[in-house]
C-alpha cells in the first residue's frame, strides 16, 4: 500500500462498487417471486401483511415488504427451531383466532378487524390481563423485532434513518452545531 | 531398497511419522541422504530409516499475537532464525476482511445462520475470534463463572481488539508497596518506558499530552475531533470534575511506515485492509517475514515443550491440524506467547521427571494469580442527540475521548482504580438496533417506525475497566479428565471476584448514573444489551462482568525476583529453564486499570532484546 492517502481512496471504492454490483445482480436474479423456505404460501402472504403493518410504507420511504423483511424473517426461521415454534405457531394462532371471531382468516378480514387483533397482541399489558395471550404477545414481540431488523438493515431503511457513514474520509469533521450539545 | 533424497531448505519440516531416534546420516553438500531399507511387506517390520538431520532454529515462538508478533519482529531483525507456530490459519486481509459491506449485502444481515449470532457478534467481524471453539472446550469449576475468548488466526486477538493503547503508570508497578495488596513487579515503569517509546513510535498511537497522574503520556499522533456523543459527555464530565481527554488508540491519523492513515469508517472490528489500525498480522509479522529469517507454521496447535537432557527446552511438539499428525520443531530457545491462559496451559502440559508439575513450574504459580479487568456497563438515552442533523458520525472504530482514572491518590472506598470507555450515537444500523424501542414503545405502524428514526443515535453506553487484585480463589489448572480434540488436556477455571472488585463495580455504576444525568440523559432500565465487537454478552442486571468477559486475562506465568513465588525473572526468562521465555500477558504481576496490549508489546520487545543479548553472548 502506498503512503499516499489517495491510493486508498482509489482502491477500496472500486472493490466496494464491484461488490455492490454483484449484489444488485443477485437481487435482480431474485425478483421473480420469492419461494419461502419455511412458511407455506398462504402463511407467507400473512407474514408479508404483518411486516407491512409493523413498518408501513409512508411518504418518507417504502415499508418492510419493499425492504425485504419477510424474506429475511423466512430465511432465519427456516434455520431456527425456536423461531419456527414462535412465528409459525403465531401465524396459525392468528388465522385461527380470526376464523373464530370473524369467520375468516386474517388476510380476508377487514382493516378494522385486523387492527383489533393486532392491538391485542402488540402490548404486553394484554397478556398480563389474559394469560392465554402470553404466547401470541411473545410471537408479536419477536416478529416486531425481526421486522425492525429487516427494515432498518435494508438499503431503504438505512436511508430512512439518515445514516451518512460507511465511507472514506481524509479527516473526521467532528460534531456539527447541535442545540443542547 | 529405496534411496530417499531429501533436500534441506529453510521451510523443511520433518513430517515422517515413522521417525526414529537420530541415526547416522550421510551429508553431502547440503543434501541429506536418507536410506530406507524396506523389508518384505509380508513380514511388516518397521522400516529402518536413517533419521533426517533436524533443523534447529534459533528461537521457536508459540503464538503470533501482540507478544509473539513483537518477538518475531525484534528477533528476526536482530539476526536470529525464528520458527513461529500459530494455532490458526494465515490471514489474507483482502479475502478475510469485510469492511464497507452493508448489512443488506448478506442474506442474514449479519446475524448468521438461524440468527444465532444475534447479540454475540456478527458475520462482518474479523474472522476466527471465538467464545466457543468446537472441539476445544474448557471447563469451569462448580460455583465459578468464566468466559474464555480465543482467536485462532495469524495475529491472534490483535485482529479483534479495541486498539486501546494505554501505558501502565509508575504506581502500577509497585502497587503492593503502596497499599499492601498483590505484589510489586520486579521491574519499574522507568525500565519499561523506553520500550513503550519504541512500540508507540513503530505502531502509531494517537492521543494528547495531558499529564494525568499515573496515566503516562506517550508518543502520539494527533487525535481525531470529538463526535457529538463525546462532546456532550465531556461537558458533563467537566461539570463533575471527571477527567475526560482524547483517547489513546493504536490507529493512525497520519501515514506511517507504509501504512495509510485511517479513513474513519469506524469498522476496526471488521479488520482493516489499509492496515491503518494495528494488528500483529499486518504490522509485526510482515517486517519479520521481510528479513527472510521467519518460518511461520500455521494451523499448528502446540502440545508441549520438550525438555532436553541438559535441562533446557529443546523442542516444541505440536499437532499439525491439517494433517492431524504430531510434529516437532527444534530450537535453541523457546518464547511462549500463546495468550496468558494458553501459555500457562502449555507449560502445565509440558511434564517431565524434572518438572512433574509442568516445565518451569517448581514454584507452582503457573495458572495462578489469574485476573481480568473489572467490567460494568450502563446505557443512557440523551434527547438532545435526537436533534443532531444528518452527518457522518463514524470516526475511528473506538471512542475519541475517554476518562482515565481521575481519583488517583485520593482516598476512595476501594483500592486501585478504573477508566471509562463510552460509545454510541449514529453507528451503522445493525440487527438489534431497535430492540429497546420495540420493547418500550410496543405497538406497530407509522408511530413505531418514526420513533425508531427519532431515537436513532441518541444512546450512549458507558463501560468501566478496573483493576482486579489477584486472589487465591481465581486461577486456572489442567482439567484432570477433559481433553480437546487434539488430545491435549484442557484448562479448568476457578473464578471469584473479591470485595474490592464488587465495590469498584458499584462505584462505576454510580459514576455512570451521575454522568448520564449531568448530560441531561436518562438511564435505561431493562434495556437489552447490544453486542460489542468483542462479542461480550452481559446481563444488564449484573453490575459486574463475568470473569474473562473483558478479555484481559493475565498473570498466569508471573514474573518476580523470588523463584518460590514466580515462574519468570525480571527478563521474563523462566527461573528454572534459562532458554524459556514468556512474551504475552502471562508474566504480568498486576492487572492495572489500563488495557494490557501496549504493555504486552513493550514487555515482549524488552524480553526479545534481552534474548538477543544472551544469544550474542552464547548464554542460551
Amino acid at each position: 500500500m502506498g503512503a499516499a492517502v489517495g491510493s486508498v481512496m482509489r482502491v477500496i471504492p472500486l472493490e466496494a462498487a464491484e461488490s455492490a454490483h454483484h449484489m444488485v445482480e443477485a437481487e435482480k436474479a431474485h425478483t421473480g417471486a420469492y419461494a419461502p423456505k419455511f412458511f407455506n404460501a398462504g402463511d407467507y402472504k400473512t407474514l408479508q401483511s404483518l411486516c407491512e403493518a409493523i413498518i408501513p410504507a409512508d411518504s418518507d420511504s417504502g415499508g418492510a415488504v419493499e425492504a425485504g423483511a419477510p424474506e429475511f424473517i423466512d430465511l432465519l426461521t427456516s434455520e431456527n427451531d425456536e423461531y419456527q415454534k414462535s412465528l409459525g405457531g403465531g401465524v396459525k394462532w392468528l388465522d385461527g383466532t380470526c376464523h373464530t371471531r370473524y369467520g375468516k382468516g386474517y388476510l380476508e378480514c377487514a382493516a378494522g378487524q385486523q387492527k383489533e387483533i393486532l392491538d391485542l397482541i402488540a402490548f404486553r399489558k394484554n397478556a398480563d390481563a389474559d394469560e392465554s395471550l402470553t404466547a401470541p404477545v411473545e410471537f408479536f414481540m419477536l416478529l416486531r423485532n425481526m421486522t425492525a431488523d429487516g427494515f432498518f438493515t435494508s438499503r431503504i431503511g438505512i436511508k430512512y434513518l439518515g445514516y451518512k457513514g460507511n465511507t472514506f474520509l481524509t479527516h473526521f469533521e467532528g460534531c456539527p452545531p447541535v442545540e443542547g450539545v | 531398497m529405496r534411496l530417499v533424497w531429501r533436500h534441506r531448505n529453510s521451510s523443511d519440516e520433518i513430517k515422517d511419522p515413522r521417525r526414529t531416534a537420530a541415526s547416522p546420516t550421510l551429508l553431502r553438500g547440503g543434501i541429506v541422504v536418507s536410506i530406507v531399507e524396506r523389508v518384505s511387506p509380508e513380514i511388516k517390520k518397521d522400516m529402518l530409516q536413517v533419521g533426517p538431520v533436524k533443523k534447529v532454529y534459533d528461537v521457536c515462538i508459540v503464538g503470533s499475537g501482540a507478544g509473539g508478533g513483537t518477538a518475531a519482529k525484534v528477533l528476526t531483525e536482530g539476526g536470529l532464525n525464528v520458527v513461529l507456530l500459530e494455532a490458526g490459519p494465515r490471514l489474507d486481509p483482502d479475502r478475510d476482511f469485510k469492511e464497507h459491506m452493508w448489512p443488506y449485502q448478506l442474506p442474514h444481515r449479519g446475524v448468521g445462520v438461524g440468527g444465532r449470532q444475534r447479540g454475540i457478534g456478527d458475520e462482518f467481524m474479523a474472522p476466527n475470534g471465538f467464545w466457543q471453539i468446537p472441539g476445544e472446550p474448557y471447563t469451569v469449576a462448580n460455583g465459578s463463572a468464566f468466559q474464555w475468548f480465543r482467536s485462532r488466526i495469524e495475529g491472534g486477538r490483535t485482529n479483534h481488539w479495541g486498539r486501546i493503547a494505554l501505558r501502565f503508570g509508575p504506581a502500577d508497578f509497585r502497587a503492593h508497596s503502596t497499599d499492601g495488596m498483590g505484589d510489586d513487579w520486579p521491574i519499574s515503569y522507568e525500565e519499561l518506558a523506553p520500550y513503550y517509546d519504541k512500540v508507540e513510535s513503530y505502531i502509531g498511537v494517537f492521543g494528547s499530552k495531558e499529564n494525568v497522574p499515573n496515566s503516562p503520556d506517550g508518543i502520539f499522533m494527533p487525535p481525531p475531533k470529538a463526535r457529538c456523543t463525546e462532546t456532550l459527555v465531556k461537558k458533563a464530565c467537566d461539570q463533575l470534575h471527571i477527567t475526560c481527554i482524547p483517547s489513546r488508540l493504536a490507529i493512525l491519523t497520519k501515514p506511517l511506515n507504509g501504512r495509510d492513515a485511517c479513513h474513519y469508517c469506524a469498522q476496526c472490528g471488521r479488520g482493516c485492509r489499509s492496515a491503518s489500525n494495528f494488528s500483529s498480522s499486518q504490522v509485526m509479522i510482515p517486517p519479520a517475514a521481510a528479513t527472510g529469517r521467519l518460518t511461520m507454521i500455521a494451523n499448528a496447535m502446540a502440545r508441549e515443550i520438550v525438555l532436553g537432557k541438559d535441562g533446557k527446552a529443546e523442542a516444541v511438539s505440536y499437532v499439525d491440524k491439517t494433517t492431524k499428525t504430531e510434529q516437532r520443531v527444534y530450537a535453541k530457545a523457546v518464547v511462549v506467547a500463546a495468550s496468558a491462559c494458553e501459555s500457562a496451559r502449555l507449560l502445565l502440559n509440558s511434564k517431565s521427571p524434572q518438572f512433574p508439575n509442568g516445565i518451569a513450574n517448581e514454584s507452582g504459580v503457573v495458572g495462578r494469580y489469574l485476573t481480568d479487568s473489572v467490567g460494568s456497563d450502563l446505557v443512557g438515552h440523551f434527547p438532545q442527540l435526537e436533534k443532531m442533523p444528518a452527518h457522518n458520525h463514524d470516526g475511528v472504530g473506538g471512542m475519541h475521548l475517554y476518562m482515565p482514572w481521575w481519583r488517583f491518590g485520593q482516598k476512595n472506598e476501594f483500592l486501585r482504580g478504573y477508566h471509562i470507555e463510552f460509545g454510541g450515537g449514529r453507528n451503522m444500523p445493525g440487527v438489534g438496533e431497535f430492540d429497546y424501542v420495540c420493547e418500550t414503545q410496543e405497538g406497530y405502524g407509522a408511530e413505531l417506525k418514526q420513533k425508531c428514526r427519532s431515537v436513532y443515535g441518541a444512546f450512549i453506553g458507558f463501560s468501566g475497566r478496573g483493576e482486579m487484585i489477584p486472589n487465591e480463589n481465581t486461577f486456572c489448572e489442567l482439567d484432570p479428565e477433559v481433553k480437546d480434540k487434539w488430545g491435549i488436556p484442557v484448562l479448568r477455571f476457578h473464578w471469584k471476584w473479591g470485595e474490592n472488585e464488587l465495590k469498584m463495580a458499584n462505584d462505576m455504576q454510580q459514576t455512570f448514573r451521575q454522568v448520564i444525568e449531568a448530560a441531561g440523559g436518562t438511564v435505561l432500565v431493562g434495556a437489552r444489551r447490544h453486542s460489542k465487537p468483542s462479542g461480550d454478552v452481559q446481563e444488564q442486571s449484573n453490575s459486574i462482568s463475568t470473569g474473562g468477559a473483558i478479555i484481559h486475562e493475565l498473570g498466569t506465568v508471573r514474573m518476580g525476583n523470588d523463584p518460590k513465588s514466580s515462574a519468570l525473572n525480571a527478563n521474563c526468562q523462566a527461573h528454572e529453564v534459562k532458554n524459556l521465555f514468556v512474551a504475552d500477558a502471562a508474566p504480568f504481576v498486576s492487572n492495572a486499570d489500563k488495557n494490557p496490549t501496549l504493555t504486552i508489546m513493550a514487555l515482549a520487545w524488552r524480553t526479545s532484546e534481552y534474548l538477543l543479548e544472551q544469544a550474542k553472548k552464547m548464554e542460551i
